[in-house]
């Protein structure tokens, strides 16, 4: 067994469990080109998902806050995104692909914004009171949640809002007999240049450094004479700023929206981190693409077990590595 | 000179009352060492001092300074560091990234960097490597090379020898000695060997207040004294 183990870590470890899984669902599904199709559908959720999740892991990570209401910034994101994407529906559906990026990419920056601002405030009027404070964490961020549900019901009504596409990200790319979705592919690029920025500031800034050892060890960042609670708003802000683009991003994918969307996202969130491990950038990227993946293929393969797969997959991972499969250093 | 006294310190730890009454004046310059039991209060000082635990009145005075009331980072940006029992060393940090977190820049004054690497050689072999695979002995070296590598007033150590080999507890007097050489240190021993080999003055903290301060010669030849205060045997 520990030989085993030892062969499966110098081949890349947990690293190398989305490729097992892909592996096995090639056997398993038995149609090259449906494989691929889920297999690419699987990535691109997988990205998103990791967009949404990151942030509350590093902010569980740094302070130890359990912040059920990330997932409203997702709600928001998705709705402030679609609310761009409408005011620029002609740009849109028009010849021009120029402006139809330039309302892309507007109705993404609007999110982020929204974001950004969200979170400042999020972290100063809900969070910094309840410094240390599991219950009333849970307590008053589940509140708020509640109260962003009802925020965009009272603004975007409660029937789902149907979200436009900019055409040039309509459509598939057709490759022999197989089918990839435009807008899978671009939402794994845009998924992986964020993580690609993320792990870059994370690890080849001072900025970085101060958060990776902050999640580590918040006391002794202290020790070294650096106010953890000013990075942390720093990183609240970013954190809800990505949930809002992995909002914009899957109203992008769904097409249409509801204002349970957040609730709805709260709990895959929430195994992702648990899975990659709380706190670790690579552990939620890890999580994410094994939750997107095993997702798509169970949904293919027993459609009936596809609701209850994630939780399938964060119990024999936990079972296997209670700490989740890229914990960090504590 | 005194560079930190401390008056009449009481601090609480959720509702249990654990320092008492602390009174205590740091000289500048040397090894001043904090003797007493397990659970007499030695960390609950070092960590009230470092502003990681609040206390509830009294003040504790740096540099003429009152720090009581100030925020850890403000702390230790006055010159105080804090190795803490269990070194506090970032596992998943490189050795290099574990120091240049503790540059005030960034980046390493060529000079400390060197003093740091000839008194602990062994980190510079294992720069790159994370320190989770550095053994205890590295460890508790890159906690103390960390606390040196910008000009500090004062280091506060918290049991370095605690389950180290007897030759790395040797390594470390030589280091202790030189680093006593320019900056003070406060350190809380329960080796009373190590502890007297280096100590200038001391004193003894008992159920969470000093009950004996003094120079550590006269401390060392007192064997009554140690045996009563310590529980010290022959």
């Amino acid at each position: 067994m520990k030989r085993l183990s030892e062969i499966f870590d110098r081949f890349g470890g947990v690293n190398l469990l989305p490729v097992l899984a892909a592996v096995v669902a090639f056997v398993l599904i038995d149609a090259p080109s449906s494989w691929v199709t889920l297999t690419v559908a699987g990535l691109a959720m997988g990205m998103m998902i990791f967009l949404m999740a990151s942030g509350l892991s590093l902010v569980f990570g740094l302070m130890d806050v359990l912040n059920f209401g990330h997932s409203a910034f997702i709600s928001f994101g998705a709705f402030v995104a679609a609310s761009v994407l409408a005011f620029f529906g002609a740009w849109l559906g028009g010849d021009s692909s120029f402006l139809a990026l330039i309302a892309l990419i507007l109705s993404i920056a609007a999110a982020i914004a929204f974001g950004l601002l969200g979170g400042w405030f999020f972290e100063t009027v809900i969070i910094k009171p309840v410094y240390k404070d599991h219950l009333r964490q849970i307590l008053i961020t589940m509140g708020a949640l509640i109260v962003a549900e009802q925020i965009i019901l009272a603004v975007w009504g409660g029937t789902p809002t149907s979200v436009p596409r900019p055409a040039f990200l309509e459509g598939s790319w057709i490759i022999g007999d197989v089918s990839i979705e435009v807008y899978r592919v671009f939402a794994f690029l845009l998924g992986l240049i964020v993580y690609v920025g993320l792990y870059i500031v994370l690890n080849r800034t001072r900025v970085g450094l101060l958060i990776r050892a902050g999640v580590e060890n918040r006391e002794m960042v202290e020790c070294l004479g650096f106010r953890v609670d000013r990075i942390f708003v720093g990183v609240f802000m970013v954190g809800s700023a990505l949930a809002a683009m992995g909002g914009a991003m899957w109203a992008g994918y769904q097409t249409l929206i509801s204002p349970a969307l957040g609730a709805e996202m709260l709990i895959i969130v929430f195994i992702v981190v648990i899975i990659g491990g709380l706190g670790s950038i690579e552990g939620t990227l890890l999580g994410a693409i094994l939750v997107g993946l095993i997702g798509n293929y169970v949904g293919y393969l027993a459609p009936k077990l596809a609701l209850t797969s994630n939780m399938v997959l964060m119990m024999l991972i936990l079972l296997w590595r209670p700490n989740g499969l890229r914990p960090i250093v504590k | 000179m005194n560079l930190l006294s401390i008056e009449s310190m009481k601090t609480n730890i959720g509702q249990y009352a654990v320092l008492h009454d602390i009174s205590l004046v740091v000289p500048e310059g040397g090894v001043f060492v904090l003797l007493g039991r397990n659970g007499a209060g030695k960390t609950t000082t070092l960590r009230s001092i470092m502003g990681l635990w609040k206390p509830s009145r009294g003040s504790i005075r740096f540099r003429n300074q009152d720090i009581s009331s100030m925020h850890t980072a403000d702390i230790a940006r006055l010159g105080i560091a804090f190795v803490p029992e269990n070194m506090g060393i970032f596992g998943g940090l490189t050795v290099e990234e574990n120091l240049i977190l503790a540059t005030a820049k960034g980046s390493f004054d060529n000079n400390h960097l060197k003093r740091v690497t000839v008194l602990f050689p062994a980190l510079e072999q294992f720069w790159t490597k994370q320190a989770w695979s550095l053994s205890g002995g590295q460890k508790q070296m890159l906690a103390i090379a960390r606390a040196i590598i910008e000009p500090r007033d004062l280091i506060l150590i918290d049991e370095p020898t605690k389950g180290l080999a007897p030759s790395i507890i040797d390594a470390m007097t030589g280091a202790f000695d030189e680093i006593a050489e320019t900056t003070t240190i406060l350190l809380v021993e329960q080796n009373f060997q190590f502890a007297k080999s280096l100590g200038r003055e001391m004193a003894v903290i008992d159920d969470g207040r000093i009950v004996h301060a003094g120079s550590m010669a006269d401390f060392v030849a007192d064997r009554d004294l140690q045996n009563r205060l310590l529980s010290l045997s022959a």
